[in-house]
Formats: structure tokens, sequence, C-alpha cells
């Protein structure tokens, strides 16, 4: 079936296997955002334990996506893949240390003889859930943004700045700077505002519950003014475009604001899971008597749907998804970067489990999730971090 | 592509080997212990006696220590290939990236959502759906190793592409291929049953731990059955997957063979060299006949049996390579090198000319397709930089083989000990069971040695030198991540040995 889809079908068939990737990674990041939050919501033992195993029994979901995020970008777009890890690898580095950090801490915290101490594997959890948030959200924002490079005639790519891609998160005489780190900063919070509804739903303690609900308004704001400010920047700034037939690439004002309007499907998404990440903040905060334990699912979803929308944004409608400031030409786009048609056809089929590993990932978390977490579960539990 | 700074490559190269070799000193133990343990809980649920649980709950915390740190070195070497392997991504990207997409798909989603299962469903799911995820976990583990294996097999026997001078890359034109190259399958099987060895070598020394301590009798005796049994049928299957592995790395990478072997001139009825000590000398323009070993100890024949079942065929040697050898049908790494500079220049002319002077053009490419079997080779000049280092990969591979014979005796004599009731009484072959842990890991790790280096000048075979294979990054950004990843996986490796002896000492009779 597959075989009958031109070139520039499965490009974009692609990129959106790649966005929802990306959708469905921000949302899991609610497990960083969590990480960052252990002693703010808990302040004793057993409260930190119950959050900790809240979070230790899905984080390698996140650290999964996250791991099938890169590998679906190197089998369909490698020339983005060496492009960006090769040249921005400080900050590739910085975030997979992150990540090195954050796999052993939950088996490794409160087991005997670990060698560094619990406290210091709870700080391995806390850097990963502020860098991994951070920086992810940092470099997504570059997309729109554009990086310092340039690819020669033999596709070998070459970084034009020093410091491997950090001075797209330090170079504080940029106005684009503040752009990147405002979709940082924007994933963070909402990491933390997504993490406080997540415990409400899986964990059956009073004073959790509270504090997490004060968490959800605390965060709510800062990410709500940092997401609009990125927002806003993105839909008014210029933007880059190729001519689909010379594949030259230019600036065009407006650009993201345009691609919006001409793909309105792609506008609704974005709008719906805007309203949705908004309605899941007021049901968890204002209405949390009620329905405050369903609170994760709307902004879950919304958060999915957003990024899902930002990412087909900046990659279709003759966008360049990973832009070079320093040669345009060098950008990257969807029909430059990716792999060949027939590798794409094949992975199209690969594809196809996915719906599979979704009905098996659900029905496993059905069984498990029937009982919320307790101070008494954690008693028992043999097992627990 | 072009040749890069010559300590940059050095740096890249350490660094992949760091990470790659931590990174396996984690994986063979999960991918062995999953099934060890999946058995295990079978016996549990068969039988419903409560001490199998038990063992299994026991063996299934280490593997989670063993597991977690499997993870945390894992994920460094799918990103590596893009950080430090730009040239290499995009040159074979199209070919290689898609195993890896595929293995997080298939695999590290079923790894992860049934290992949740496994450790926290124990009182939420029922026995059987509890029971099947830890075979899942198992399976999820193992269908990881055959996508990386595949991939890693692809570098050694490129297979099912075709290279693209438009867009100046090897492109996939046959997934199935690629899948099931020969070269796939032994590297899948011959790595995986031989990592079931190692697990089992690890169950069987920790149980002789036990009874040397007199504790957890009755846990370390039914362990020993277990991993004995597991063990014994999978070093014999390790045993023939390796022999005809040797015969594949003959057809498809003959220097790495005669590296191998260290026969540096080739023979027939070539004899196999058990034991040697080599001269270190290494042929070089200056001095292209060195004496290859001081002292050598040989079966007669053995080596043209092991690579052709035949005893008396001939056996090309490193110098057949470099000089050629017509009556066997080897071009030398001399013209080699000459196709592999024409295919270059070609290639070049082609990309230059396409689009305006297309009959220069069209002659490039004729001319480029003519030689491009030999690409690779002209990034080089000398012909003697094309061996790989011979001592290294001929102690490496024999250390392997000799150790993998050491484990079927292990196996055997612990599989009559425990049916016969008396292992705990053999105090000398208890000791010998524990102090064998450590010699499984260096044979699993001899073995890639092998693979890896007796590869190299090459990251694919023929095809890619590895020095054109890095990221265009300064070499002191990659110095500093070498010692970064030197230090943090030291000190997580340190946390993981103490963890796991600690959950092994204070295993207490009849508790958990």
């Amino acid at each position: 079936m597959f075989e009958n889809l031109s070139y520039l079908t499965l490009q974009h068939y692609w990129w959106a296997i790649v966005a929802l990737l990306g959708g469905i990674l921000v949302f899991l990041l609610f497990i960083q955002g969590g990480q960052t939050l252990l002693y703010k919501l808990g302040k004793t033992d057993n409260e930190v334990k119950m959050l900790v195993n809240a979070l230790g029994r899905k984080w390698d979901l996140t650290f999964t996506t996250l791991v099938t995020f890169g590998g679906a970008a190197f089998a369909s777009f490698p020339l983005f893949y060496s492009t960006s890890f090769g040249g921005a690898y400080w900050v590739w580095i910085i975030i997979l240390f992150a990540f090195i950090l954050q796999a052993v801490s939950y088996e490794y915290r409160s087991k005997a003889g670990n060698f560094l101490g619990k406290k210091t594997y709870d700080v391995f959890l806390f850097i990963n859930g502020l860098i991994g948030t951070v920086f992810l959200g940092t470099a997504v924002a570059t997309f729109f943004t554009g990086s310092f490079f340039h690819v020669n005639e033999m596709h070998s790519s070459f970084w034009d700045t020093d410091f491997g891609g950090l001075l797209l998160a330090l170079d504080f005489g940029r106005y684009a700077t503040y752009i990147n780190l405002s979709l940082g900063l924007a994933v963070f919070f909402l990491a933390r505002v997504l993490a406080s509804m997540y415990f409400i739903n899986s964990i059956d303690d009073k004073v959790i519950n509270e504090r997490s609900k004060k968490a959800i308004f605390g965060n709510a704001i800062p990410f709500l003014f940092f997401f609009l400010f990125f927002l806003i920047n993105v839909l008014v700034m210029k933007g880059f475009n190729y001519d689909p037939q010379t594949g030259v690439v230019n600036m065009e004002a407006y650009k993201y604001l345009h691609n919006l309007l001409a793909m309105p499907v792609v506008l609704i998404i974005l709008l719906l899971g805007v309203v949705a990440v908004l309605w899941g903040i007021i049901r968890g905060y204002f209405f949390y008597e009620k329905c405050g334990s369903k609170a994760i699912w709307f902004s879950g979803i919304g958060t999915v749907l957003t990024v899902f929308a930002l990412f087909l944004t900046v990659g279709y409608n003759h966008t360049p998804f990973y832009p070079s400031v320093t040669d345009l030409q060098s950008s990257l786009t969807i029909e430059n970067a990716s792999s060949s048609m027939y590798t794409l056809t094949a992975m199209s089929y690969v594809s196809l489990l996915v719906p599979f590993v979704l009905a098996y990932i659900w029905y496993a978390w059905s069984s498990m999730n029937k009982q919320d977490i307790t101070a008494k579960e954690m008693e028992e539990d043999t097992h627990a971090y | 592509m072009e040749i890069l700074n010559a300590a940059l490559v050095d740096w890249s190269r350490a660094q992949f080997a760091l990470t790659a070799m931590f990174h396996w000193l984690f994986v063979p133990l999960t991918l062995g212990t999953s099934f060890i343990i999946a058995i295990m809980e079978t016996i549990y649920v068969k039988t419903g006696k409560e001490i199998w649980k038990r063992i299994t709950k026991f063996w299934m915390t280490l593997f989670a220590i063993n597991f977690a740190i499997g993870v945390a070195t894992g994920i460094i070497l799918e990103f590596e290939f893009g950080t430090n392997w730009s040239n290499y991504s995009w040159f074979v990207g199209d070919i290689f990236g898609a195993p890896l997409a595929v293995e997080g798909i298939m695999a590290f989603f079923m790894e992860s959502t049934f290992f949740a299962v496994m450790f926290f469903g124990w009182n939420k799911v029922s026995k059987k759906f509890h029971l099947i995820s830890t075979w899942m976990v198992a399976i999820g583990s193992n269908l990881s190793a055959l996508w990386i294996l595949v991939a890693n097999a692809w570098m050694q026997n490129p297979v099912g592409m075709k290279f693209n001078p438009v867009t100046a890359r090897n492109e996939m034109v046959d997934f199935w291929e690629v899948l099931f190259s020969p070269t796939a399958i032994n590297k899948f099987l011959h790595t995986v049953t031989s990592s079931y060895v190692l697990s089992a070598v690890f169950v069987l020394g920790v149980s002789a731990w036990f009874l040397l301590k007199k504790r957890n009798i009755a846990l370390a005796k039914r362990s020993i059955v277990v991993s004995s049994t597991f063990g014994l049928i999978m070093i014999i299957v390790t045993i023939f997957n390796g022999d005809e592995s040797a015969r594949e790395v003959y057809r498809t990478q003959p220097m790495k063979f005669a590296s191998l072997e260290g026969l540096y001139y080739g023979a027939q009825a070539a004899p196999l060299v058990t034991f040697g000590i080599f001269d270190i000398h290494k042929p070089t323009m200056e001095n292209q006949n060195p004496k290859v070993f001081t002292n050598k100890f040989e079966v007669p024949k053995l080596l043209s049996l092991m690579a052709t079942l035949k005893p008396n065929s001939y056996i090309p040697g490193i110098n057949d390579f470099i000089k050629g050898n017509e009556q066997y049908g080897i071009v030398s790494y001399f013209d080699r090198i000459k196709m592999g500079k024409e295919a270059i220049g070609a290639l070049k002319v082609y990309q230059k000319e396409r689009g305006k002077n297309d009959s220069i053009a069209n002659a490039a490419l004729t001319t480029f397709k003519e030689n491009y079997k030999y690409f690779g080779y002209g990034y080089y000049n000398d012909p003697y930089d094309l061996i790989p280092n011979v001592p290294l990969v001929f102690y490496s591979f024999h250390v392997m083989v000799g150790l993998g014979f050491w484990f079927l005796i292990l196996f055997i004599l612990g599989l009559v000990f425990v049916l016969k009731d008396k292992v705990q009484d053999k105090r000398w072959f208890l000791l010998t069971a524990l102090w064998t842990i450590p010699l499984a890991w260096l044979a699993s790790e001899a073995g890639w040695l092998v693979n890896e280096m007796g590869r190299q000048p090459w990251v694919i075979q023929d095809l890619m030198p590895t020095t054109t294979a890095i990221s265009n990054i300064n070499t002191t950004s990659v110095m500093i991540t070498f010692f970064l990843f030197a230090v943090t996986f030291t000190v997580l490796f340190i946390a993981e040995v103490r963890i796991m002896l600690k959950q092994i000492k204070q295993l207490k009779d009849g508790g958990h």
C-alpha cells in the first residue's frame, strides 16, 4: 500500500510521525517535571517515596520515546540526524548525560550499598528534570529560529560557531536566544503542571494532592507567560521558506502565521491543543474536588496536539524544518534531508506496528493502575524505589 | 568524505570503544538472565512451589540493577552515531537508521512496559499475565539485540544497498537482504547464545558462592540446575554457530579472518595456530616479509578445514591481499587503491558536471560504477595501512575460543555434581565456578574486539574508512566527553557492583 504513495507524500507522512513522537515525548516529560518537584511536594521521607514511585513506574516510557524519536529521525531524515547531533554536539551531549543519570537513579536511590547516597540520586533526578525539559524545548525552538551550520556538496555538515550549539541558548545578544529559551522554559513549567496533575491522578494521599493542586497554579502562570511569548514571536517573525521547484531558501515575513492559515487543519489542531491544556489546568485547579484527577488527560492530550501542530507548522508548506541562519541554502527540509523512497516505504510498514504497541501499553497499564499508590503499599512492596 | 585529523579520529574511536564496551558489560547479562528468570517463573507457575517464586524474585532483583545501568549506558550509543559519527550517519543512514528505529518501536517499548509489570505487578495482575510479561521482557530484550546486531552485521558485510551518485550516499534497495544476510543471522545467533552462556556462568557462580558460605542451599542448588542446563545447551549452540561465523568471516572479510589466525603468508592445507606469541613485526612497505611468531603450537590442516571444510584448501594470508594472488583471483590492495582513486575522482567529476555537461557526466558515471567496488580503498595510499592490529585480534580470538571450551567443561561438571547431589561438597568446583564469573565477561568483550578491531581500518568493510566517518567537531570537545563518560560510567559501575554484592550478601535463608 505504501508503494503507491509519492516520495513527497512519504516524506510528509514521516514528518507527521516524527511530529507525533515529539508530541508524545513532550507530554511524557511530566516525569521530568515531577522529578523537579519531589522535595516541594514531599516533605517527609514517605511522601517523597510515594512521589518517586509514582514516577518510577513510568519513567522508562519517556526514555524509550526519546530513544525512538532519535531512531525515527535517523531512519527518516538522516541528514537532520547527522547535522544536528554532530553539530550541536554539546547541546545533545548534555541532554544525553542528563538521561544517563536518570536511568540508574530510580533503581539505585534506596538500595543498600549504592555508593553515592540517596540524596545524590535525587539530585540526578532533579538535574534530569531541569535539563531534559529546558534543553529539549530550547532545541525544538531552533527549528523555528535557525542554527549556525553549513552542509557541503557531499552532505558533510559543519557547525559555524564554537561551543557545539550552546550559543543558541547563551548568546544573549541575539533576540532569537530569548525565543529559544522561552520555549525551553515553557516546556519546563508545563512538565511541572502535568506532573502535578499526574500525582493527583495516581497517588491516594490528601496532603500530596493538596500541594499538587497548588503547584498546578503556581507553574501554569510562568508556563503561559513563556509559551505565549514564544508563540506570538513565532507568529509575527520572519520565517524560512523554500521554493518547491528550485529548492532555493528565502526569508518570508509572517511565514509561520501564513503556514497556519494555509493549513487550517493544523491551525485547528493547535487551537484544540491549547484549549485542552488550559481546560485541564482549569479543571485541575478550580474544579479540583470534582474532577481534578482527570485533568492530566485533558492537558496531556492537549500537549500532544499542540506540539504535533507546531512540528507540522515548521515542516510542512515548503518550510525548512531545520534552517541555517549562517547559510540559508544549507537549510534542511523534509525533501532534502530525507531517506530514500525505498527506505521511507519500508519504514512506513514498520510504522503500522505503532497502534499495536500503543494497545499493549494501554492494556498493561490499565491492569496495573487499578489502585492508586498509597503510603501502605510503599511499606509492603519489597521492590519500591 | 574526506580524511579528518588523526587525533580527532583517535578520540572519537576511543570514546565509542569506551561507551560500547561499558554498555556490553551489562547487555549480555540482561539478555540471558531475562530468559533464566522466565524459566524459573514458569517452574513456579507450573509447580506452585513458593521456593521457586523466591528464587525468581531474587534473580529478578539482580536483573533490575543490571538492567538500569544497561539502559543508562545504551542511550548514548544510539545518539553517538549522530554526535560523533555524523559523516557515517549521512553516508549510510539510509540503511543503518532503519534497524535502529525498528529497535525502538518493536523492542524497547516491549521491554519497558512489561518490565514494569514484572516488577510491580506481582499483586496487581494475574499469575498468568505476570508470567507472560516476564517472557515478554526476555523476548523484547533479545529483539532489541537482533536489530542492533543486524545493523552491526551490515557494517561487516554491506548488502541490500546501492550507491546513489546524486545524493552521494548508499541507499537501501532490499530490506530483507539486510535483515536476513547470513552475516546478520550468524552474528545474532552467536552474540545472543554467548550472552546466555555468560548469564549462566553468572548464576552458577553466585550460587556457588552461596554454597561455599553454606547459605540459601535450596535456592542455590536449584539455580545451579537451571543455569548449568541452560548454559550447557547454549555453549554447545555457541560453539557451533561460532564455527559457522568463522566461515562467514572467511567468505566476507578474508583480511579479518587472516588476522584472527595470524596468517601472514597464505598456505595450502593451512595449520591452525592454537597457541602463539607474536614477534610483533607488522609487515610494512619496508619490511614486507616479517617473522610472525616467536613461539607457536599448531594443529595441521585445521585452519583450512575450519574455513572451507576441506583440509587441503588454500587459505590466503595477509600478504596475498596486499600483493594480490592471481591464481586465487585476489586483486592486490595496490590495484584496489588505484581503482578506488579512480572512483572517487569520477564521482567528483560527475557531481560537478551533472546537469551541465551530460556527456562528461555520463562518462564519469561509467568510470565510477566500474571502480565502485573498491571506492573506500581510494582514501588510502599505503596498502599496509589496511591491515588491522593483528596481534590484538589474534589474542582476543584465542582467548574467546579457549574460554568457550572451558565453559563447556564447567557446565558439564556443574550438572553432574548437582544431579548427584554432591555439588555442595566440591569446594574446588565451587571456587572455580565463582572465579569463572569475570572470565565470562572477558570472553564476551574479547569477541567484540575481534569483530570490531578485525574490521579496521574500515567502519564499513571495503566501503568507508573509519577516518572519514567522524563528525567535523573539535578534538578538545571529544576529549572532554571521553573523560566525562569514563568517569561517570566508572562511578555508576562501582555503584552497580556494590549494590549487587550487597543484594547477594544480604539474602537470608528463607527470607527475601
